[in-house]
């Protein structure tokens, strides 16, 4: 093991004896362009919804719930897929988000949510996954679209524009404090705050 | 002369029900049964917070705004998240009334009572369709001022 290793950082450590410092450096500039290109390009498909469906689990479930509502089809037909709420934007982020979704490749391959029961018993432990990491980053990923700088409170109804103007627009509250099972159904909400306090939303 | 009676019978009974057929208005309106006729445009639900008057006594309440995906089953009530009692205060919503409260027997529960549970089977928004029914509807204040 200790001669192994001393003779790889012995070879790395030679310069080079048959190849040119051009063909190193523009060699590797293009190697470095292409490996990078490629793990991008992985990364990104990855990051579609057509990949995230292409387990029976996310298809079956979350992604049925998601079609009646207006993040999946509305008037303008501007639609937010999953990864745009489900997977940071930014790249540090993105790629942590990323590193931790391996274990949603575990969860895949064991099978942890394969039925419908078995789905909906975990759901509540699911959904308050993503409600503690959208509290956390003052939810991040709706502002990545719903910008308050520019919502026109003049347009929304009055209720909207009640809330929008007092408890959200005071960094009191975040969007995913009230907005919860916009996209998708809720699990049993006994003890869980919704919006108001105290509510016996059940 | 029986069998001729129940004849007649027969025939009348017979012409009368061709008769109903055609004056019978029916959803499809006079398209032929192979075609289909197109869907009439779907009304814009009202959304303005305001309340509306009843448009006859003992009616529920109407709903003034839109309650699109609204989820109302065993996990959650959405209407309850503002019209529940104990967050009224915040929400300013309408409360409400005790008697959602109350089982058949009368007794006062803790809770919403499971028959008054489901919010929208009596209580919907209202879109600004023509109301194919007219109604003259007065309230009784309107028709004790009237007489005197």
């Amino acid at each position: 093991m200790r001669t192994a290793v001393s003779s790889a950082w012995h070879t790395l450590n030679r310069p080079s004896r048959y190849f040119s410092i051009g063909f190193l450096t523009i060699g590797g500039f293009i190697a470095g362009v292409v490996f990078w290109g490629g793990f991008n390009t992985a990364l990104e498909a990855t990051n579609t919804e057509a990949f995230c469906i292409s387990c029976h689990e996310m298809q079956a479930n979350p992604y049925q719930e998601l079609k009646p509502t207006i993040h999946y089809t509305n008037r303008s037909g501007v639609r937010a897929t999953c990864p745009d709420c489900h997977v940071p934007h930014e790249w540090t982020n993105k790629i942590a988000r990323k590193m931790e979704a391996s274990k949603e490749v575990w969860g895949a391959v064991f099978g942890t949510i394969n039925t419908r029961e078995k789905y909906l018993a975990k759901r509540k432990t699911l959904a308050q996954r993503e409600w503690t990491r959208l509290k956390a980053n003052d939810s991040l990923e709706c502002r990545n679209c719903h910008d308050f700088e520019y919502m026109d409170f003049t347009r929304q109804s009055k209720r909207a524009e009640q809330s929008h103007s007092t408890i959200l627009a005071s960094g009191e509250m975040t969007c995913i404090d009230c907005h919860k099972g916009i996209a998708h159904e809720l699990p049993d909400m006994r003890g869980i705050d919704l919006g108001a306090p105290n509510s016996d939303t059940r | 002369m029986k069998i001729g009676l129940v004849l007649l019978l027969m025939l009348s009974s017979g012409l009368m029900a061709q008769t109903s057929m055609d004056s019978i208005a029916t959803l499809r309106g006079d398209m032929p049964i192979a075609e289909q006729a197109a869907a009439p445009r779907m009304e814009q639900v009202e959304n303005f917070d305001v309340k509306r008057q009843r448009s006859y006594p003992m009616q529920p309440p109407t709903v003034p705004h839109k309650i699109d995906g609204y989820q109302v089953d065993l996990n959650q009530n959405r209407c309850l998240t503002c019209h529940s009692r104990r967050v009224t205060e915040v929400s300013q919503a309408p409360m409400v009334s005790v008697t959602h409260y109350m089982d058949r027997e009368g007794n006062f529960l803790a809770e919403v009572s499971p028959r008054r549970y489901f919010c929208n089977q009596c209580h919907v928004p209202l879109t600004a369709a023509r109301p194919q029914v007219g109604n003259d509807f007065q309230d009784m204040d309107t028709l004790l001022n009237s007489t005197q």
